[in-house]
Formats: C-alpha cells, structure tokens, sequence
C-alpha cells in the first residue's frame, strides 16, 4: 500500500478499456477463428486481469516485492496446470480426440 | 511518513517501524492471501480445462445454454463495482469520509445487482432441468447433433462420428461442464457474498469515523480482495459463457 494517491482519471481510463475489452471479446467470440478463439479470449482475460492488478490493485505503485510474490503465484500455477495436464494427456485415462 | 508526531505513530502498531512500513507488511500479508485464493481457483480451472479439451462438443453446446445477455451484463456490474471500489480507496486515501462511504454502498449496491442476476441464471438453469442429476436433461436438436461434431475430431479419436454424437454421450458430458459451471461460479457468489459482509462492516467503520488518510488499511485490503473476485470473473466469463459460440 503505497502512500501514492492514483489520480481518479487514471482508474476512469482503466474502466473504459475493461469495457472496451469485454465488448471485444463477446465479439471475438462469435466469429469462427479455429483455435484461435481460446488464445483471443485468455489473451484479452488476461490483459484485462493484468489492468486491474496494475492500476485498482495498485501493484504498478507496490514495492517490487508484491510484484515478486504475485509472479512467484504464476509460477506455481504454471506448475500446477503443466504437470497435470501432462499426465492426463499421457495416460489416456480419458478419451481424448486430441490423441 | 515518519512516526515523528503523536498523530502518526497512533496511525502504526508498535512492532513497525513506521507507518510505511506497516502498510506494505499489510499489503504483503493481503497478497500472500491472494496467492493461495489464486491457486485454489487455479485448480478449479485446471479442472474445468481438462474435461473441455477431452469433451469439446458437448462442453461447446453446453455453454450455449448460458444467457450471454445475462453474463455479459454481470460482468460489466462486476467492473463497475471494482471502479467504486477503486474510488472507495482513492476517497480514503484523500480523507472524503463522506465519497467513502458513498462509494462503499455503491459497491455493495453493484455486488447485490451481480448476485441477484446471479440468482436468476440458477433458477432458469434448475427450470430447465440443467442441474446435473437424475433429471438432467440438455435440449439438443438433432440438426445440431449431426452438424456440430467436426469430423476431424471424431477421425482423430478414432471414434465413428455417430458415437462422438450420441445423445447419451453429450448429456453425460455436458453435465461434467454444468458440474464444473455450479461449482465455479458458486465459489466464485461466495466469495462476493463474503466480499459483501466485509464492504458492509468497512461502511459501519466508516461511519464511525474510523479511517483517516493515515489510517485506511482495511479498506485497502478489502479493495485488494474485491478486485481478485473481479479477476476471477474475468476469466469465468469468457471461459463458461463464450466457448463455442461461433461453431
């Protein structure tokens, strides 16, 4: 919590691009772009997820050790998802069309 | 801010140095908290990205069945309400007890809007008998059924096309999603529910004129809690409601 008081304009903005974004999305998602859907629909997820811990959650302003833990957080997660989704791909425990 | 004068050093608990100090061991301590809600939602998308890349036909119809109407607007509720919530701080941080507390109940006001819409989407999916059980039943028209299933698909799996489409197989699948759909988005209410009790006691706080621009950490904690369960929805919402619409 830092003692820097974001200016009120700044969260307006942020406001208007989560809104622009999520309009984005609902869009991009009825046109037919093969597997590129998912990637749109996470990219911008994230895009916005990255906007709101930035600028509301004030970690652009944070000391850099808030940063450190949240990337520590995505590191664990990226383990999490890379080793289990790893093993269900290779076991075929479930019938993937993938396979 | 140095705990020089008798004002400040009230503003800190004694084991800190100064009250800097203590705000960023809050917002650290805040943070350490969300990292563990982060990898316990994180399991829930794992779970959610397995069965959808093992049942890609059934989880594409299934979310079909969402009102994207009724998603869409919640989720333009949710930014709302982490904007009043963003200016519930900048209002502490500047010492408008009065905008703090408007925009607190402004918060909870735009939170109980998402809830009740919330509310409304599970009572038309329990009409429609999309509770997964015994009297789950997914309404699929035949013409979708024969030309929703790519073929390259059911080649790949080494499945005829005709069993990949199977009534019987979508409707077992289609409710792993509706499973998945009850079990994310109720975490998800509950963590707003729980969001909403602890904005309702920072208004009865508030009112007591309790924060002041030295001392606000609750409110900025709790706004801290507040935008994770908007990024939570961020994800939710694409991942639930938009899958599959364009096939």
């Amino acid at each position: 919590m830092s003692e820097h008081v974001v200016p009120r304009r700044v969260y307006f903005l942020v406001f208007a691009l989560l809104l622009l974004f999520t309009a984005l999305t609902v869009a991009a998602a009825f046109k037919d772009l093969g597997p590129f859907n998912l990637v749109v629909a996470l990219g911008i997820a994230a895009f916005k997820a990255t906007l709101v811990v930035l600028y509301f959650m004030h970690v652009r302003y944070n000391p850099r050790l808030i940063g450190l833990a949240i990337a520590l957080a995505m590191a664990w997660l990226m383990v999490l998802i890379v080793i289990t989704f790893g093993d269900y791909v290779t076991r075929g425990w479930v019938p993937f069309p993938g396979k | 801010m140095r705990a020089d004068s008798g004002a400040v050093a009230a503003a800190h608990a004694h084991q800190f140095e100064d009250a800097a100090q203590q705000r960023d061991a809050v917002t650290l301590g805040m943070w350490t908290f969300l990292v563990t809600e982060i990898l316990f939602f994180g399991g829930l998308f794992l779970a959610y990205a397995i069965y959808r890349w093992s049942f890609p036909s059934a989880f594409a119809l299934a979310s079909r069945q969402l009102d994207i109407t009724l998603g869409g607007v919640n989720t333009v509720v949710l930014i709302a309400s982490s904007l009043t919530m963003a200016l519930a701080v900048h209002a502490a941080q500047t010492g408008a007890g009065r905008a703090l507390l408007g925009f607190l109940l402004l918060t909870i006001l735009l939170g109980g809007v998402f809830l009740g819409i919330k509310a409304v989407e599970y009572r038309h999916k329990f009409e429609e008998h999309l509770i997964p059980g015994a009297s789950f039943h997914m309404p699929v028209s035949e013409a979708t059924l024969s030309g929703d299933i790519p073929p390259d698909q059911a080649i790949a799996a080494g499945v005829p096309a005709t069993a990949l489409s199977a009534p019987a197989e979508i409707q077992r699948h289609a409710q792993i999603y509706f499973s998945l759909y009850f079990a994310m988005t109720g975490m998800h209410a509950l963590h707003m529910v729980i969001g909403l009790g602890l904005l309702a006691w920072l208004a009865l706080q508030c009112r007591k004129g309790r924060f002041t621009p030295a001392y606000f950490a609750p409110v900025e904690i709790v706004g801290l809690y507040w935008h994770f369960v908007d990024i939570v929805w961020i994800f939710l919402f694409p991942l639930l409601y938009l899958v599959g619409r364009h096939a």
